[in-house]
């Protein structure tokens, strides 16, 4: 439930100058100044510093399928108000506004697509649709994709940013956690393989059902992963956490991730992993 | 609250008080005094109803968290005999805030395993107030998988304000844990009721809570957030957290109605605190009857109705 609290207050004024027009951009994680078009060949990741730039779920499938070529599927799966929920919007008013900011119809594309000529079942997530959050569409949707991976026996692919359950469908976005680890359990029965990606950052329910659940997890470095929010731990048990706590690295350090790939390598790393497990 | 009954209780348990008095009055002094005690339980009567029959979520949620409602330890005490616990996770520690191992339903083996908050302060401390470390979860499936292996039903009782955060919860894989349980228990081929007695905070919950029949209390919450949490985060201010209960819809009939759980067990009048030998009667008849159910079925069935329970879960439109 991390999304709604702003980690990085600091940022926002830097962040309006982020992707849109701008020929420069400042690097969020050294400062300097990169010159956009040469940012966009390097993955949107930083020369100097290795700084990962956020990406969009359209990024992702232009990175790592062929082509930028993605088969989409349930693209007409979109939010009810199941509570009727309202805090300082209402909850439809909030999806609408989310639709229109990013011209997604949920937090998940989902879809049909070739790594290095290997089909796959895909999913990739998008943290500008209200932080990633999995509710009712985001857990049919991954459900219906590990079941598209069951039935044409081909691997599976998602790739996770999300600060996890979505609030506004209460029990029911809980549920999405038990709905899709059920399906993998089978999936993986049939011994058909589902490689999980987590990028900054993966958190909470999402954190805590399918994206730990892959056969082979990979990260991007220094991405923000874990369950509880750090901002809750530090009000729990009120010290300050530790330098790195919660990163990519301090998850492959304690032995729950399988590899750290920069974003010019994963592609190459899924391929492989997918050539191995087949 | 002073510690021992909620603000809303208060006119009910002055005026029992009140009857109690008169009646050891009356007994003392020996005086006929027996009309206006009939009277005065008329009142009462009426009150209780109108007090409990009306309640708020945010009131069934303090009930939920009543100092003196029953834990899992004292369902197990109540429902169960012979009971032996087990301890350990065999990789790290064992975790406190869950305890479980075999014991005799009705003269049955059966494994149960509950999240247990403890009563006073030091037993709070000593299980960190029901709040799981991954080492718990993995203890929990640990005893999961023993029961399937020697082909024992498994009884899980939940009532946790959450997974623990903290330092050593994330160093230990607090989510791996989490989700390896959901992919486990939806494959372990004996039967599995879940009741939820207290609190079902969130993934704390859920991650012992995936099974072929979900109980609930009438007076337990079950949500992706505690109000509290909701609160913070939503109006940024924890005084709001009744409005968070009713936002939420964490209450039981409202997750029956949405198909989330199968049954409401009542309680007593009054909360499952004000007579716990009931309470454990009244859910250890359930949880007999739908054993009896699940029996009826093969493993195949049994575990392919668990999957569609789970996997017809949720809403959404599809548009044409």
């Amino acid at each position: 439930m991390e999304w709604f609290r702003k980690v990085k207050e600091g940022l926002i004024s830097q962040k309006k100058k982020e992707i849109p027009d701008g020929l420069w951009t400042k690097c969020e994680g050294c400062g300097e100044i990169i010159y956009m078009k040469e940012l966009e060949k390097d993955f949107w990741v930083c020369k100097s510093c290795g700084f990962h730039f956020k990406l969009k779920s359209r990024d992702y499938i232009n990175i790592l399928l062929d082509k930028g070529n993605l088969e989409e599927y349930d693209k007409n799966l979109t939010s009810a108000d199941p509570l009727k929920f309202k805090d300082s919007k209402r909850y439809p008013d909030r999806v609408k506004n989310s639709k229109k900011k990013t011209g997604l119809s949920d937090a998940v594309i989902t879809g049909i697509g070739k790594i290095n000529r290997m089909e796959v079942s895909f999913g990739v997530m998008d943290f500008g649709f209200i932080g990633g959050s999995m509710g009712s569409v985001v857990g049919e949707k991954v459900a219906r994709a590990i079941e598209r991976s069951a039935e044409r026996k081909i691997p599976l692919v998602i790739v996770s940013c999300s600060g996890g359950a979505r609030m506004q469908e209460g029990i029911l976005s809980l549920m999405q956690m038990a709905k899709t680890s059920a399906l993998l359990a089978r999936l993986s029965d049939l011994r058909i393989p589902y490689i999980s990606v987590l990028t900054n950052p993966t958190t909470a329910g999402v954190m805590a059902s399918y994206a730990s659940l892959g056969d082979v997890i990979i990260a991007e470095p220094k991405a923000l992963l874990g369950f509880a929010g750090p901002r809750v731990i530090q009000q729990t048990i009120g010290q300050k956490l530790p330098e790195g706590f919660q990163s990519s690295e301090f998850f492959l350090e304690h032995g729950f991730l399988d590899v750290i790939a920069e974003r010019k390598d994963l592609k190459r790393i899924i391929s492989l992993m997918l050539e191995y497990l087949s | 609250m002073n510690g021992q009954f909620l603000d809303f209780e208060r006119p009910v348990i002055e005026l029992e008080r009140k009857i109690k008095d008169m009646k050891d009055f009356a007994k003392d002094k020996n005086v006929e005094i027996s009309r206006e005690i009939e009277a005065l339980e008329e009142t009462l009567k009426k009150l209780q109803k109108d007090v409990y029959s009306n309640l708020s979520p945010w009131q069934r949620v303090q009930l939920a968290r009543h100092p003196q409602r029953p834990h899992s330890l004292d369902y197990i005490n109540l429902m169960t005999t012979d009971f032996v616990e087990l301890h350990g996770d065999r990789a790290f520690a064992d975790d406190k805030a869950v305890v479980g191992g075999f014991a005799k339903l009705d003269g049955e083996p059966v494994v149960i395993i509950g999240q247990e908050k403890g009563k006073d302060t030091k037993q709070k401390l000593f299980r960190n107030f029901g709040m799981m470390h991954p080492e718990g979860y993995r203890k929990a499936l640990r005893l999961m998988l023993l029961s399937a292996k020697f082909d024992k039903a498994i009884i899980i009782l939940i009532d946790t304000p959450g997974a623990y955060p903290g330092i050593g919860a994330e160093e230990r894989g607090q989510a791996e844990a989490i989700a390896k349980n959901l992919k486990e228990m939806s494959r372990i081929p004996v039967p599995i009721i879940i009741n939820i007695v207290g609190e079902g905070a969130s993934g704390g919950a859920l991650g012992i809570g995936v099974g072929d029949k979900i109980f609930m209390l009438e007076n337990s919450w079950y949500s992706v957030i505690s109000p509290e949490g909701c609160a913070s985060i939503l109006w940024r201010d924890v005084s709001k957290s009744p409005q968070a209960a009713e936002a939420l819809k964490l209450t039981a009939p409202h997750l029956l109605e949405i198909g989330v759980i199968d049954k409401i067990i009542p309680e007593p009048l009054g909360g499952a605190h004000r007579d716990y030998l009931k309470q454990a009667q009244i859910l250890k008849e359930e949880i007999l009857f739908a054993l009896k159910e699940l029996k009826g079925l093969s493993k195949e069935q049994l575990l392919e109705k668990r999957i569609e329970k789970f996997r017809k879960m949720g809403q959404f439109i599809e548009e044409i």
